[in-house]
């Protein structure tokens, strides 16, 4: 007798079942229904897949054990950035992100789906706070994304060819700028850099007066930059972009705003960023979400091209209720003629993330950016004091930094190697990205990082370079 | 009181709330959740701290954000969770075009709760993260498997973003030749927007094919609209009306003879998983939403994954990196000279990754053809019954088999009795299952509606579905009225202005929101 086999998410597939609905139907097989399928383009192999694991014990075993193959940032000491984060995730953000109910819906209306539109919303109007705009996109793919449409925005907005963008933006922002503006012909826009500068991490400002022009459309900073100094001229750089005419475009870390003036102060037209930091797990790069924000002038308002939704009222008199804002301008209403294209954008962590901001209020935001400078700013000045080790840039920082080992006569893999004996993820190797800083690394610290955490870096950092020192006088 | 057992109908009534908007929940005081304060010799070390903060970058006053103590937050959200209806409380059979199926919980918690992948930086030593390599690699087998292409990115956060990225390769295919007059894209109204939308953000003009008198792709409209400018085709089959279009290859070769490419946008890929593969039809490349297809969830609208396969000859173009095998190690590919760059941060969407593989896994080759099969019959079961209920009509392709989907119109409804299929939505949701899906626009089909009821769901489940559309059709020819100002048993009732364009009135923040009633308040 062969062997029944059973799946427990395919329930019709019983043969029972599968008899009377076929029969119902009016098939005798279920090949039957593929008829309009030509002969010659169906598929009569066998899928090159392993043999299933079909029940659930067995399945988990598996799964659990190819993640114990990784190596996490719970066991490990973590001081990785760079756009991806571990700080702390509350407890609620998890609940309410694992709700069934958010996890799996999809696009529904607002009725049936208004508390999902509504957890949306408040989302959206959370981050105005933090921002101090009117503004804040529907939740994109995650801040890169954000950054290349808030710059296709100034596009629309002025019209003219060229963007400025700082040299010390993330250049996967710029690699994701440059295809999403590439064009067909020619550019959207084109893409220049202008230069910082090398001792303070800053701006080079008679670089940006050079460059500016009657084509620039904006002038584009990370702050805190990819190398985590804090841009102390940014009022003047937003002066200047004004003056020219252009946008200023900021990509911020949403995180720092409890401490850092929001970039609508310092003159942004647009604010862009990745919301991950804001009550996502790391996920291996799997937490990510992007804004943009702006004012409501219909100038910028008009630009934005994932529908948004806007709060109005239903028949019931006081009742509460949305509706969708220029849905027409979107590509699900104007198809190739909309602003951009869109699609699934990430609202089950622009959900987590309104939950955060409403856990943590305007003290906790406060509070959490003071720990973090602490910590960071303790951190840079204990390693600086080990030989070998320097911090990189004399500028302000937030939460990242960049310390140069080029003088310690080590490579920054051969110390992240080394660093991984003593359980820690040392700083992203910047050698590559950045060849001009040397054997330089980019340092993280969160509020998560004690006193105890950062003394063991230090010492870990000590014993390698003072070993690699005794090693070389052996030598 | 249980479901009655004759008519299938619920007493259901959603969960009202009416739940503030959180910003008036507010209680100046109250917190909630505290956060870790620098050890003390730290902020003796480093003191004030406003030192360390240039002047003009020190933020003067605090956001204003609510102040609510944690049990109320907790709560807030609960209840806005419950007046949602996701597919896991639901019979989300509702959404054609988008393949709304059972998420296994298991997959679930091991994404969200195993510190193996939710705490993974995506720029740790691949050493550090071999695990997880693996199954970015094994998926990226399996999807080939299913295809036949040569080579998957993982990169893309939804199909739209792959549809672009597809848009982005064919650019640098054509220009990599030398033939930038390549400037236009042919598609489909059938297809879904993004196929139009996503070339256009590339760059290229769109050309879209109006469907035959049968509803099928015209290819004598395809051939007319070929030339040495055409770049390539975005299509997809079946079409978002459910109809295969068995001229396919002809459609790709047509393409080809003009030297494009052609792009399979393969979103609606469930009843054709084991059955027919994308390469085997000549297609260049193709996409899956790896989220709906292989069970991730759609996460209220996202996080997504779609997938994009390219022959081995666009590879090269493919968004870095890429994770390979040696046969002892996995590793990240970064010296990608061609590629079009990045399209997303580090790898995509890694938890998606783990619930696709997992889910694969445990289906296997015969697994994945028994979904599509089940899918498609319990499509073809809906059918037969939903084009009984009196008002329905399905245009096209009589007498053809759809797979996987149908779109279905309340035209005749319309006719007979002014309610149309916007007000039939908001009615059949008063039973308890989400809004049906219309179609995307232009409606071509009138009073459109689209279902999709994938493998996940039980005959009783169908049979149920089925009543409420009966049921809602009855209401509509005894009380027109009635049905039109629906809804009743969900959170809020009627929105009058469900699209709100006036930038008057557009308020898509509380403060964009207050201000406006302000401007409203003194006006008056």
């Amino acid at each position: 007798m062969s062997k029944q086999v059973s799946y427990p998410y395919i329930p019709n597939a019983d043969p029972d079942i599968k008899q009377q609905m076929l029969a119902e139907i009016g098939v005798r097989d279920v090949m039957d229904l593929y008829e309009e399928i030509p002969a010659r383009l169906r598929y009569s192999g066998v899928m090159d897949i392993p043999e299933p694991i079909p029940d659930e014990c067995s399945l988990k075993r598996h799964i659990t054990q190819l993640l114990a193959k990784n190596v996490n940032a719970d066991d490990y000491l973590s001081f990785l950035g760079a756009g991806c984060y571990q700080h702390y995730v509350p407890a609620v953000c998890d609940e309410v992100n694992g709700r069934g109910e958010f996890l799996t819906a999809y696009g529904g209306d607002p009725y049936a789906d208004h508390g999902r539109i509504q957890a949306l919303f408040e989302y959206a109007s959370m981050m105005a706070e933090l921002l101090d705009v009117d503004v804040v996109s529907a939740p994109l793919y995650d801040g890169l994304n954000a950054f290349a449409k808030a710059i296709c925005m100034t596009a629309r907005i002025n019209g003219r060819r060229e963007v400025l963008i700082a040299g010390n933006v993330n250049p996967d922002a710029v690699r994701v700028t440059r295809n999403y503006l590439q064009g067909v012909d020619q550019p959207v826009l084109s893409i220049r850099t202008v230069n910082i500068d090398h001792t303070t991490g800053m701006l080079d400002l008679m670089d940006l007066e050079n460059k500016l022009s009657p084509d620039t459309a904006a002038v584009c900073i990370q702050n805190p930059s990819y190398l985590g100094t804090l841009e102390s001229q940014a009022n003047e750089i937003g002066q200047m972009a004004r003056e020219a005419g252009a946008e200023f475009v900021v990509y911020v870390n949403p995180i720092s705003l409890g401490v850092i003036a929001p970039p609508a102060h310092y003159g942004a037209t647009i604010t862009c960023g990745d919301i991950q930091p804001l009550g996502m797990h790391m996920q291996f790069g799997g937490g990510h979400g992007g804004f943009i924000a702006s004012s409501g002038a219909p100038l910028y308002q008009e630009q934005y091209a994932d529908p948004m939704f806007s709060l109005t009222g239903t028949v019931e008199a006081g009742e509460y209720g949305f509706g969708v804002a220029q849905y027409d301008k979107t590509s699900y209403g104007a198809r190739e003629n909309a602003n951009e294209f869109t699609g699934t954008g990430t609202v089950l962590w622009a959900i987590t993330a309104g939950v955060y901001l409403a856990l943590m209020g305007p003290h906790g935001m406060e509070e959490i950016g003071k720990t973090i400078l602490y910590k960071a700013h303790y951190t840079a000045r204990k390693l600086a004091d080990i030989k070998g080790i320097k911090l990189r840039f004399t500028g302000p920082f937030f939460n990242e930094f960049v310390l140069d080992f080029s003088s310690s006569g080590k490579t920054v893999a051969e110390v992240n190697r080394a660093l991984l004996d003593h359980k820690i993820f040392g700083g992203i190797d910047l050698s590559k990205a950045f060849p001009i800083y040397g054997e330089s690394a980019l340092y993280c610290v969160t509020e998560m990082m004690t006193k105890d955490d950062i003394g063991r870096l230090v010492c870990a950092l000590g014993d390698i370079l003072t070993a690699s020192a005794t090693h070389k006088l052996e030598v | 009181m249980s479901r009655d057992e004759k008519t299938l109908l619920r007493k259901f009534h959603q969960a009202r709330w009416d739940e503030q908007i959180i910003f008036e929940m507010s209680v100046p005081g109250e917190r909630g959740i505290l956060v870790p304060e620098a050890e003390e010799e730290i902020q003796l070390e480093i003191g004030d701290i406003s030192n360390l903060v240039p002047g003009q970058l020190l933020r003067r006053a605090r956001p204003g954000l609510p102040e609510i103590n944690q049990m109320r937050v907790n709560r807030h959200y609960l209840r806005l969770s419950q007046e949602t209806l996701g597919a896991d409380v639901n019979l989300d059979i509702s959404q054609g075009t988008c393949t709304m199926k059972y998420s296994p919980r298991v997959q679930e918690h091991t994404a969200a709760r195993n510190p193996g992948i939710t705490e993974l930086h995506p720029l740790q030593e691949p050493e550090t993260v071999q695990g997880i390599l693996e199954m970015y690699f094994k998926l990226e087998g399996f999807l080939k498997e299913i295809s036949g292409m040569d080579r998957f990115s993982l990169q893309p956060g939804g199909g739209a973003h792959a549809v672009f990225t597809g848009a982005s390769i064919i650019r640098a295919h054509h220009k990599e030749r030398g033939e930038e007059q390549r400037d236009e894209i042919i598609t489909t109204i059938f297809s879904h927007p993004c196929n139009a939308a996503g070339p256009a953000t590339a760059g290229f003009k769109v050309i879209t094919l109006m469907p035959d008198e049968n509803g099928y792709p015209d290819l004598q409209a395809l051939k007319q609209a070929v030339s040495d400018r055409t770049a390539g085709l975005f299509i997809t089959n079946p079409e978002d009306t459910g109809i295969y279009n068995p001229q396919i290859e002809e459609f790709v070769r047509i393409i080809h003879d003009v030297g494009g490419l052609a792009y399979y946008d393969q979103a609606n890929a469930n009843g054709l998983l084991g059955i027919t593969r994308a390469r085997d039809a000549g297609f260049d490349m193709c996409h899956f939403n790896v989220h709906k297809t292989f069970s991730a969830p759609h996460g209220s609208y996202g996080p997504g994954l779609g997938a994009i396969g390219v022959c081995a000859e666009l590879e090269k173009y493919l968004p870095l990196p890429l994770v390979d095998y040696d046969g002892e190690r996995y590793s990240l590919d970064m010296d990608r000279p061609q590629s079009v760059g990045k399209i997303r941060s580090f790898l995509g969407n890694a938890p998606i990754t783990l619930k696709a593989y997992s889910w694969i896994m445990q289906h296997g080759d015969q697994g994945l053809k028994e979904a599509a099969k089940v899918s498609v019959m319990n499509s073809n079961y809906l059918e037969k019954k939903v084009r009984e209920i009196p008002g329905v009509v399905v245009w096209y392709a009589e007498g053809k088999r759809r797979l996987e989907q149908v779109r279905y119109s309340w035209e005749k409804l319309y006719n007979d009795t002014g309610v149309g299929t916007d007000d039939v939505m908001r009615r059949a949701s008063d039973y308890g299952v989400e809004h049906f899906w219309k179609s995307h626009h232009p409606w071509v089909v009138p009073e459109p509606f689209t279902l999709e009821p994938c493998e996940s769901y039980s005959k009783d489940d169908l049979d149920e579905y089925i009543a409420i559309l009966e049921q809602v059709s009855r209401e509509a020819y005894a009380d027109p009225d009635f049905v039109r100002n629906a809804p009743y048993n969900l959170p809020v009732h009627k929105v009058a202005d469900p699209t709100i364009d006036d930038p008057e009135r557009i308020a898509v923040t509380w403060r964009q929101y207050c201000k406006k009633r302000e401007k409203a308040m003194g006006a008056k």
